[in-house]
């Protein structure tokens, strides 16, 4: 068999036009063409530029400032509403928060552990989910039926209660939420993912490569996710928002991180319960990172959509 | 006929597929379609074989039992010495090589998201791993090089070609592990007319210089006899006449066969509207529940009472052209 492969073709027909033309013409992939896309929507960029802002400064915002996240000013507390104003010239820049530490470097903190809880849940559940739907939708068949009916059976459990649960048996910790949200985030993404490939799965390039004798795992990895991989993109940018929603509600709950690390529904809850007392920037502080942030991944998951898939616009 | 044996020999092949009913419960029992019921044929090395027959004879269905995509529910695949249907994934596997297809429609037989020369060498890496990546593009280049497209635009995507070149990009995947066998699934009936015959032209010339043996599944009848040396006909899964191209379109031995020749058009309008086509009554009977005895009896001018009775089997005229009908 390997002599028949030695043996060259015959008629080198373009050659010499190829010889003309020595350098190889580049091609533009689907990803450049999406890339470009991307960058022309005005919208999603200036989200990007903000989200970047945004993360740089949760991960340096602390060099900036003089002051820990955990050090109380004993002069300022009981008397928070008029000498813990936000103040740029003593240094603390967002003001004091109801205990009397520097709120800039709470909110820093508090942000670097909501982003870590929505980009790491997102994470988990697009490795675990592409992988277990993409499996099940190209096997098919009875593994398929067996492991989506897994997946109802899971979704059907209610899944704050289960959370809630964890971190009250558990105890509360950054690590179990990661872990609550990281089991249950994957399941809704599975069932896209699962669809998706369905209807890959009966494309004649996926054939084709059954036809060469080209082993299931790398079809899997080879021609279903690339190929799936853009809705999977878009699900994702929509899920971290949805993630930190979820950390932020089992903060605003009291269930979250433990004291004296902070994050964004932790800070909200806080400023929500002073904000009689006339501290309103308790709560415009995280809120506004809050909320700016959320509508970042929403117009990066839209321009994403709009970029990766022309035909649905 | 020559005396060589068979490169790829089926017998009896039947593929069945379960259907179930629309709205049914799951217990009850589902219909089954005989999509491919009882085919014989021999290939020889070397040789092309047109498959022809309307939509949803079981033309398709027949190439992918062979090349084992779709389970087979009897019969056997003699490829060589070995019953393709009894392999195993990894001894199957090592046969892939030497067999390889050809898709209908060019730019979906294709990964949208990796260059051509990803999609050319992804048959070398498959069954060659220990190729270095150099010795893989340089073959890549070369076959390329072969079928007609320029071997720098290895690094471009399937939509920056058309349909013509995917076709092309399609046939040098097939070709880059130098098989024995190319099964052509409708290679060109995507494609216009004059890139149908570029694309034809470059099967035959590939043929010749590789000693290939080729399947060639089609519905258009004028290319089926431009590149086959044999002719197999299908109708509802069943063969019902093989034989030598020229023969069959000479002297058509099935009705049914005679029918689908004189509905070929003539590129000449006086002798296209003095030419008599034979038009059948009826429909295409389901596949679901198909005529008993002869297949083709409910449309069939010359049907008698002995065809609805025993099925007809393929019977040699002397002349190598085998027919499955009781009354010719």
């Amino acid at each position: 068999m390997n002599d028949r492969l030695a043996q060259p073709f015959q008629q080198p027909k373009t050659r010499e036009i190829a010889e003309r033309m020595a350098e190889d013409v580049k091609g533009r992939s689907l990803w450049a063409d999406a890339r470009r896309r991307f960058v022309a929507n005005r919208a999603a960029m200036v989200s990007v530029v903000v989200l970047t802002l945004i993360v740089l400064f949760s991960l340096f915002g602390q060099a900036i400032s003089e002051y820990d996240i955990e050090t109380i000013d004993w002069d300022v507390l009981g008397n928070v509403a008029t000498a813990g104003k936000p103040s740029i010239s003593n240094g603390h820049y967002f003001g004091f928060d109801e205990n009397g530490r520097d709120l800039y470097n709470r909110v820093v903190q508090g942000s670097r552990i909501s982003l870590a809880v929505g980009v790491i849940g997102a994470l988990v559940a697009v490795i675990v989910g592409t992988i277990y739907g993409a499996t099940a939708g190209f096997i098919g068949g009875r593994v398929d039926s067996i492991m989506m009916r897994l997946v109802d059976i899971f979704m059907s459990i209610p899944y704050m209660f289960v959370l809630i649960l964890l971190l009250v048996v558990a105890g509360r910790s950054i690590t179990m939420i990661f872990v609550g949200i990281g089991l249950t985030a994957w399941l809704d993404m599975s069932r896209i993912v699962r669809g998706q490939t369905l209807s890959i799965k009966n494309r004649e390039f996926v054939e084709a490569a059954i036809a060469i004798g080209v082993p299931t795992w790398r079809i899997i990895i080879r021609h279903i996710v690339p190929n799936l991989l853009g809705v999977v993109v878009v699900y994702a940018t929509l899920l971290v928002p949805q993630m930190i929603l979820t950390e932020s509600f089992i903060s605003f709950l009291g269930l979250g991180v433990q004291e004296p690390f902070t994050s964004w529904g932790a800070l909200l809850s806080e400023g929500t319960k002073t904000m009689n007392y006339g501290t309103l920037w308790h709560l415009a502080f995280p809120l506004f990172f809050f909320v700016v942030t959320i509508f970042c991944f929403f117009f990066i998951g839209d321009g994403l959509r709009d970029a990766l898939d022309p035909k649905d616009r | 006929m020559n005396m060589q044996s068979p490169l790829l020999s089926v017998r009896d092949l039947k593929v069945w597929f379960d259907i179930k009913r629309q709205g049914a419960m799951p217990w009850t029992p589902t219909d089954t379609l005989k999509a491919v019921d009882g085919v014989d044929f021999d290939l020889m090395p070397g040789e092309t074989l047109g498959i022809v027959g309307e939509s949803g004879c079981g033309k398709s269905t027949l190439a992918r039992a062979i090349m084992r995509m779709v389970p087979a529910e009897a019969g056997t695949v003699m490829w060589l010495d070995d019953d393709l249907l009894q392999l195993n994934h990894h001894d199957m596997r090592e046969h892939r090589k030497e067999m390889q297809m050809i898709f209908q429609d060019p730019l979906a037989s294709l990964n949208p998201r990796m260059t051509i020369g990803q999609i050319v060498a992804e048959p070398l890496k498959t069954h060659h791993p220990g190729l270095s990546p150099s010795e893989v593009k340089d073959r890549v280049r070369e076959v390329l090089d072969r079928v007609g497209i320029l071997p720098n635009m290895i690094n471009r995507y399937p939509h920056e070609f058309s349909g013509g070149q995917c076709q092309r990009i399609g046939i040098a995947r097939a070709l880059i592990v130098k098989p024995q066998l190319i099964i052509c699934d409708e290679p060109v009936s995507a494609l216009d007319v004059s890139i149908q015959a570029q694309v034809i032209n470059l099967l035959m010339e590939i043929q010749e210089e590789m000693g290939l043996s080729l399947i060639f599944i089609a519905h258009d009848l004028s290319v089926v006899k431009h590149i086959s040396t044999r002719v197999m006909v299908l109708y509802l899964g069943n063969v019902v006449e093989i034989s030598e191209a020229e023969q069959l379109y000479r002297s058509p031995g099935h009705p049914y066969t005679e029918a689908l020749i004189s509905a070929v058009p003539i590129p000449d309008p006086t002798a296209e509207a003095s030419k008599e086509v034979m038009i059948l009554d009826a429909d295409l009977p389901s596949p679901l529940n198909p005529p008993s005895g002869c297949v083709f009896r409910t449309r069939c001018p010359i049907a008698g009472p002995e065809c609805a009775e025993t099925k007809p089997s393929l019977t040699d005229r002397g002349n190598g052209q085998q027919v499955a009908c009781h009354k010719r």
